[in-house]
Order: structure tokens, then C-alpha cells, then sequence
């Protein structure tokens, strides 16, 4: 079911991944990217690797997951997402938790430190969630992933998703550095995940060189 | 539009399938003189794209042995993959978003439907009548006015260039010529085999002798030589495809040059529009060759010019 999905995702989606990077063994990875769109985390997961797709755990919102059946059995079975409280987050829900506890057990995270999807597809602030991740545990990666074109497949408030092309660009693993303050590390996670823009751009100059008819 | 296999047919299937075979083979047996120490980059593209018109010609070949529906399944998912590419490197606004749900869900398949249904006339006019006052109306509706001139534009043009120029590949199996009835298909196939000869022509000739860039600024690998010679060559291979075609030896060859030149007018303007948006290609669908627009753009403009000169000098 699971492989299944993913391809399906992979193909609806059309979603072009770009620079894969070498995935450090036996440490946990947080991919954190962009959020625009009820799409971002399904086509994350469905681009990585078998392998890494079994271990990697998406966190979502509980209200819109749990909604109806088939949403919670994708959620709990197939994506097995750590839900979490939207709205009147207590300490007894707080979900920081939960994900460090995930982390220590060996599985991946899929985040979205902006904390919601963006109403005009533009990057915003990161919550300082990323930061305690990385605090909590010393070991841990993080991988930025760009996503260009989800915000127009499927924006807030719209139902339908339009069937154009994802592009997804994994950037090189950063780390917290001893000593590194809070707004220094998000604003180096969020230039890091922002700078997959000018890549692009450098992939298209450099394939403008090649010829062909 | 029942359609008939005949002798003419089959030739014409053969000879695409002894070319191609050529092609690789050609490759294969030179592989040493292209390919010195495995590193080349011209050859495994070179590989990659023969390998691709082997996929290509069995979806075609399969579409068009199923006949009319086939053919139609098969140029409406073209039109799809072309349009997606289209419009995810044509950015549009999220007012935009209903617009295209329709464009693609309603618009598309309904065009081609009115080609399946054999609706006459309608098929010419849906789209630039129909759907092009749709669009803007939906996106007004929609209240987000920011680049509203620019964002219709964009839609309008994905559904003339992706959709409404390649429906008339399928439209010609509805030309009603006298003494070629049931023959149609392999009108389509004369202008498939044209167009995409001449681009490879075109190509070849360039390669070689290429010198002067007809637009510098635009394409430096679209020459004066590689037009000259490709057009004429490939016009060459037209005309001796005659007897499949409803026209003489000199019709077959003024169609074939009329083809090609519209192929390469086609190319050059789809390549305008990559150059603006800062890309190579409009994606990457087919190995070797970029994506389904970078295939087809050749076809955009040959496709209806051919349809219209056509009926007008041999319909009834």
C-alpha cells in the first residue's frame, strides 16, 4: 500500500527531485521544508528512498487528520504521522516530546518550522521548535527540502489540486553548532532551505550550455 | 472517420520502424569513433534519445492500430503532459487556480471529444471562442486583478499551443477527401514522419556545416545551414512519400517544405518562450529529449496550418 501510494504521489504530482544528497548512516535526519500546501508532506515522503520513506515520520495536524477514516488510516497506517494538537497546546500535548522520543528511537522526521502552510507562498518566520530538536539531541541532522509549484497545485482553501510539476531540492545536512544561539540557527536553517532557490537557478544556467535540436 | 489498414499504411509503419532500426544500429556500430572512452555526452544522449523514439513510435504505432479512439487517447495525454509543462513554467497566481482546474479537466478533454464526436465546425471555434471567454471571466470572478492581462494570456496561450493546435493531428482523420476515404491515418502520419524528420534533419545539417545562427540571441544551435538543408532534405522525403498522401509527387513535396518550415517557426518561438522564463527545457518526460513540449513544439504550428491547407485544396 505504502509503495503503492508513492508512486501514485510521484507520478500525480510529476515531482522532479533535485541534488538527492548522501543521507548520513545511523543518524536520525529532520527534513524541514516549506509549507504551503495540505500536499507538501505526501510528496516528501514519496520521493525518498524505500529504505529511508520506512523510518521517516511526518508530523501533522491532528484535526485534519483524524477528520474521517480514510484520513486516519492513511495517517496512522501508511505515513504513520505523529499528529499533533493545532489549537491549546498544553504541557501535558506539547508535541516537542513526542518527536524527540521518535528521534531517540531511530526514525526520521518531516517538519515545517514555519508551523503552518503559507497563504501567499512566500517562506515565513521559523518557530523555534527546529531549534529544540536540535538542542535536545546532539547528534541529529537536518536536511533542508524546497518545494517549488505546491503552493500553486494545491493552495489554502482550494479543494482541487491542478496537475502541474513539483520540483523538490534537497540541500546539504547542517547541524547545531556548540555554543550556536536560537535565532542564529533558524535563521541558518532558513537561509539554508531558501538558498535551494539560486541552485535552481544554477541548473538551469548550466543545462542552458548543452546543446540540442 | 472509419479507418482502414492498407498496404500504403503498413509501408509507411515499416519504414519508420527500418529507420529508427538504422539509427541504432548506426550508433551501435560507430560507438568507438563517437565514444572514445565512454564519456561522451553527445553519445549517451545520443543513445537516450533513440532508445526514447523506440517508446515513442510503439505508443503511436499501438494508438493509431486501435484507430480513431486510440489516436484520440493518445493526443489528449500529449496535450496534458504539454499543457502541465506549459503552465508549471508560465507562473499564474492563485486566483488563477479554478481557471486552470477547468482548463485542464474540462476545457482539454471536451476539445477533444468534439473532434471524437465529429461535431464539424464547433472543433475549430470551442477553444477560441468558447474557452477563451471562460478563462478570464473565471479568474475575474475570482477577484485577484494583480497581472490579470499577463495571467490570462498565459492560460489562453496553453490551451492554443497545447491543446487546440495539436487537436488538429487527431482532426485530420475527419477530413472528408474524395477517393481517400478510411485513408486518413495516414495523412497524420505523413506530417508526424515530416515534422519529426526534418527536426532531425535539421539537426544533422546544422551539426555538420551549421555556421550562421538564424536568431543569435535566441538560438545559436538554430542555423541558416541546418534550415536550408534540413528543409529541403526532409521536403525530399516528403515528396517520395507521395503515394500515400492524397497529393503528386510536387504537392507531397510543397506540404512536406510548408511542414517543415512551420515546424522550425514553431521551434523557434517555443524556444522564445523558454528563453524568457530562463529554462533549457520544459522537462524531463521523455530521456534525452527534455519534456513533451520540447518534442511537440515543432508540431504546434505545422498541425493546424497543414489541417487548413489541406481541406482547402482537397476536401470536399
Amino acid at each position: 500500500m505504502a509503495v503503492f501510494l508513492a508512486v501514485l504521489i510521484r507520478v500525480l504530482s510529476g515531482c522532479t527531485v533535485r541534488r538527492f544528497p548522501e543521507l548520513p548512516k545511523g543518524k536520525p535526519i529532520v527534513f524541514f521544508s516549506n509549507h504551503t500546501s495540505n500536499l507538501d508532506f505526501p510528496v516528501i515522503w514519496a520521493s525518498l528512498p524505500r529504505e529511508v520513506r520506512a523510518i521517516t515520520r511526518p508530523i501533522a495536524a491532528k484535526d485534519y487528520w483524524t477528520k474521517n477514516k480514510l484520513r486516519r488510516y492513511l495517517a496512522s497506517k501508511v505515513f504513520h504521522a505523529i499528529l499533533i494538537e493545532r489549537r491549546a497546546v498544553t504541557r501535558e500535548n506539547n508535541p516537542m516530546q513526542e518527536m524527540k522520543q521518535v528521534l531517540s528511537e531511530g526514525s526520521n522526521l518531516i517538519i515545517f518550522p514555519e508551523g503552518t502552510r503559507s497563504r501567499t507562498g512566500e517562506v515565513g518566520e521559523f518557530k523555534s521548535g527546529l531549534y529544540h530538536l536540535a538542542r535536545s539531541t546532539n547528534e541529529t541532522v537536518f536536511i533542508p527540502v524546497l518545494l517549488n509549484n505546491l503552493f500553486r497545485i494545491l493552495p489554502k482553501g482550494e479543494l482541487f489540486p491542478l496537475p502541474l510539476i513539483a520540483t523538490l531540492i534537497y540541500g546539504d545536512p547542517l547541524y547545531l553548532d556548540a555554543g550556536e544561539h536560537k535565532d542564529a540557527f533558524l535563521q541558518k536553517a532558513k537561509s539554508a532551505l531558501l538558498a535551494q532557490d539560486d541552485v535552481e537557478d544554477s541548473i538551469h544556467v548550466s543545462q542552458r550550455k548543452v546543446s540540442s535540436p | 472517420m472509419n479507418l482502414q489498414f492498407d498496404a500504403e499504411l503498413m509501408l509507411l509503419i515499416t519504414g519508420v520502424i527500418v529507420a529508427i532500426s538504422l539509427a541504432s544500429l548506426f550508433a551501435r556500430s560507430f560507438r568507438h569513433r563517437l565514444d572514445p572512452d565512454g564519456s561522451s555526452r553527445f553519445y549517451h544522449n545520443l543513445l537516450a534519445r533513440i532508445k526514447a523514439w523506440w517508446v515513442m513510435i510503439a505508443t503511436f504505432g499501438v494508438a493509431l492500430m486501435v484507430g480513431k479512439v486510440g489516436t484520440l487517447i493518445i493526443f489528449t495525454a500529449i496535450s496534458f503532459q504539454a499543457l502541465r509543462e506549459f503552465i508549471t513554467m508560465a507562473p499564474t497566481r492563485q486566483g488563477d487556480h479554478r481557471a486552470l482546474f477547468w482548463a485542464f479537466f474540462f476545457i482539454l478533454p471536451a476539445q477533444y471529444l468534439t473532434i471524437g464526436m465529429e461535431l464539424g465546425g464547433f472543433a475549430y471555434i470551442f477553444i477560441p471562442v468558447y474557452a477563451f471567454i471562460f478563462i478570464p471571466i473565471r479568474a475575474a470572478l475570482a477577484g485577484e486583478t494583480k497581472d490579470f492581462l499577463e495571467r490570462t494570456s498565459k492560460v489562453q496561450w496553453g490551451l492554443m499551443v497545447c491543446v487546440y493546435f495539436i487537436s488538429y493531428g487527431p482532426g485530420l482523420l475527419t477530413l472528408e477527401i474524395d477517393g481517400y476515404e478510411g485513408e486518413n491515418v495516414k495523412l497524420l502520419l505523413f506530417m508526424v514522419i515530416v515534422v519529426q524528420v526534418s527536426d532531425v534533419l535539421q539537426y544533422v545539417w546544422g551539426k555538420s556545416i551549421g555556421k550562421t545562427p538564424v536568431v543569435p540571441k535566441l538560438s545559436p544551435n538554430k542555423t541558416a545551414e541546418g534550415l536550408i538543408g534540413g528543409t529541403l532534405s526532409a521536403s525530399l522525403v516528403g515528396a517520395c512519400l507521395w503515394w500515400a498522401t492524397p497529393f503528386n509527387f510536387w504537392q507531397a513535396g510543397a506540404m512536406a517544405m510548408l511542414l517543415c518550415l512551420m515546424g522550425f517557426f514553431g521551434g523557434l518561438v517555443m524556444s522564445a518562450i523558454k528563453r524568457d522564463r530562463g529554462i533549457k527545457d520544459y522537462g524531463t518526460i521523455i530521456p534525452g529529449h527534455g519534456g513533451m513540449m520540447d518534442r511537440i513544439d515543432s508540431l504546434c504550428f505545422a498541425a493546424p496550418v497543414y489541417y487548413h491547407v489541406v481541406r482547402y485544396f482537397f476536401g470536399q
